[in-house]
């Protein structure tokens, strides 16, 4: 199943609908690489709103998405985690470490404003 | 003066007859675990099954996440097995029971594997220290090339 | 156990002594004999209630209509061998009552008049015919006490869906959770937290974050006298999944022992953000969210 990504100013936008298998991530995470360097954007937003449920391999794999966003030069911010997928993910002890969670997407822009504002020229994003 | 009204009264029990696609005697449920759409399928039959218990909602994403853990083990390590899903009664309480069992290369170290951490050459961890931390039991037996099977035990909290 | 007395109500009919057909003679027989003399007995009920300063929360007129209601479901009861429409009405006749300030002895007690009193005019119809009034009462007995069981536990059921209900909501207003200003949210704690206090608490605050849009929380625990290493392992819990919804935490209020008990869990307390009081706690939160607060001379002034 193919992740919708959309654009947005200087961000790409990624909309998780459902749990990923192994082969939707792989798609995922090469469609970003692509679109990121394509459209030369500053910063991915992941919305994971749509899942009930992220258990350790959702959170790693999430993990290693923010390196390689990063390595290729943009931010990656996830945006949307279920307030009972937060408490499963505290009480299960797994981290989403190096990548910044907020609550939505107006904060994902607002965050991405901040951290990797869009160039003075042109592609000023407004949420 | 008038009688009370008739009125249809179910006893609470009438919620037990609900068909579950692949329930056995004792009232378990197993699904096979074979590919990745397995994993979902066992997560929604637990979040279900502790939704009739009774469970919070918080509750059955947790439980749906656990069975999700050790779910995908079986799919990464085992390629196939499968996950039984029951309920359990002791003093008046009600719980939730889980068995992930498998006939895969089994694990070498446990001890190894429920270190907080610890993860195999593919990067991923087993998450089985996640899963013993959020059930009340945990139990998990493995012998190399003979498979593993993972029992744990949710109880309603009081 | 009372779970268990339902399902066996439930599962099984009265008619379980003697032969089906004998049982089921007799039965009709005494419905019968109910329904004829229902006026009489029905009186001599009320009676025997108010002799015994039974629901004396109730006026007259009230006492007269549930026991007319209850008296007919009764000898449906009888009549039908089947509990559910009683158990509906022992439910419905709870809700009524519970509020009244009627108590569980007295529905007990009541149910078991009316026992007593359709008992002794059975002795009084059959006293004739021993044989016969041995096999009535074999009929009876059973039945009635099954019915009085059913009445007495629908009423204890209700009264303990009311206290929990009750209980909740003493615990839901206990743990406000505040909105001082915008994106800031205050959860002051106070008392001891049990685990399924400290679960509620979680749950109200992430639900709090998310209407509240809050970007910072206060949590204040100067007045949680101590806190085991469950309920400690809870709160770092319920900061991180804080964090994951986007926002800060900062604890204020942390005595000594708590922090001692954080530092024995393994908490690095150098990673939480911990201010002395709530009013330093809020200063914090508004320095974060960029707030300035002046206050309202020095605003004057610049004018």
């Amino acid at each position: 199943m193919e992740v919708p990504i959309l654009k947005q100013g200087a961000y790409l936008i990624a909309s998780i609908q459902s749990a990923l298998e192994d082969e939707d991530l792989m798609l995922l995470r090469n469609a970003l690489i692509t679109q990121v360097g394509r459209t030369r954007a500053r910063g991915v937003i992941v919305d994971v709103t749509a899942l009930d449920v992220m258990d350790s391999f959702a959170t790693r794999t999430l993990c290693d998405l923010a390196y390689i966003i990063r390595l290729r030069g943009a931010e990656m911010v996830i945006v949307g985690i279920q307030p009972e997928v937060a408490v499963a993910l505290a009480r299960l002890g797994l981290k989403l470490e190096g990548v910044a969670t907020v609550l939505d997407l107006e904060e994902g822009l607002a965050y991405l404003n901040q951290k990797a504002p869009a160039s003075v020229k042109g592609n000023h994003s407004r949420g | 003066m008038a009688k009370a009204p008739r009125t249809q009264y179910e006893p609470a029990s009438s919620s037990r007859s609900v068909e579950m696609s692949t329930k056995d005697g004792r009232g378990e449920t197993h699904v096979t675990i074979r590919k990745y759409s397995d994993i979902l399928e066992a997560r929604q039959k637990g979040r279900e099954l502790a939704g009739e218990l009774g469970f919070s909602s918080t509750d059955c994403t947790l439980i749906a996440t656990a069975i999700s853990e050790l779910a995908r083990n079986i799919v990464l390590y085992a390629g196939q097995g499968e996950i039984r899903l029951g309920t359990s009664s002791q003093m008046g309480n009600i719980g939730v029971v889980i068995r992930a069992s498998d006939k895969g290369p089994g694990i070498h170290n446990i001890r190894c594997a429920m270190q907080d951490g610890f993860s195999t050459s593919r990067g991923l961890g087993l998450g089985l220290p996640g899963v013993k931390r959020i059930m009340d039991e945990f139990e998990i037996s493995s012998r190399v090339g003979m498979g593993t099977t993972v029992t744990a035990k949710i109880w309603k909290p009081r | 156990m009372v779970r268990t007395l339902e399902m066996e109500a439930t599962a099984h009919s009265m008619m379980d002594e003697g032969t089906p057909a004998d049982t089921s003679a007799l039965l009709t027989a005494l419905v019968d004999h109910l329904h004829k003399n229902r006026t009489q007995l029905c009186e001599e009920w009320a009676k025997r209630i108010t002799a015994a300063r039974l629901l004396t929360a109730m006026t007259r007129d009230e006492i007269f209509a549930e026991t007319t209601a209850v008296y007919n479901n009764y000898v449906d009861a009888l009549e039908s061998g089947a509990l559910e429409v009683l158990q509906a009405y022992a439910r419905s006749l709870s809700e009524r009552i519970i509020p009244r300030g009627v108590e569980t002895h007295e529905v007990v007690g009541i149910v078991l008049l009316l026992r007593d009193v359709l008992a002794r005019s059975l002795f009084a119809k059959y006293q004739n015919d021993f044989s016969m009034l041995n096999r009535i009462l074999d009929a009876y007995e059973p039945a009635a006490n099954r019915i009085a069981n059913t009445v007495a536990v629908g009423f204890v059921q209700e009264r303990e869906r009311v206290i929990r209900e009750q209980q909740e909501a003493i615990r839901v207003l206990s743990t406000p959770v505040l909105q001082v200003r915008e994106r800031l949210l205050i959860l002051p704690i106070i008392g001891v937290i049990d685990p399924q206090r400290a679960r509620q608490l979680t749950e109200q605050l992430l639900r709090g974050i998310r209407t509240n849009r809050a970007k910072v929380v206060v949590i204040d625990i100067t007045g949680v006298p101590v806190m085991d290493a469950t309920v400690a392992n809870h709160l770092v819990q319920t900061v991180e999944a804080t964090r994951l919804l986007g926002a800060m935490v900062i604890i204020t209020g942390l005595s000594p022992e708590i922090a001692q008990t954080l530092v024995t869990i393994g908490v690095d307390l150098s990673k939480m953000n911990t201010v002395g009081d709530l009013q330093g706690g809020i200063e914090e939160a508004e320095r974060l969210l960029g707030y300035k607060v002046h206050p309202i001379g020095e605003l004057a002034q610049s004018a």
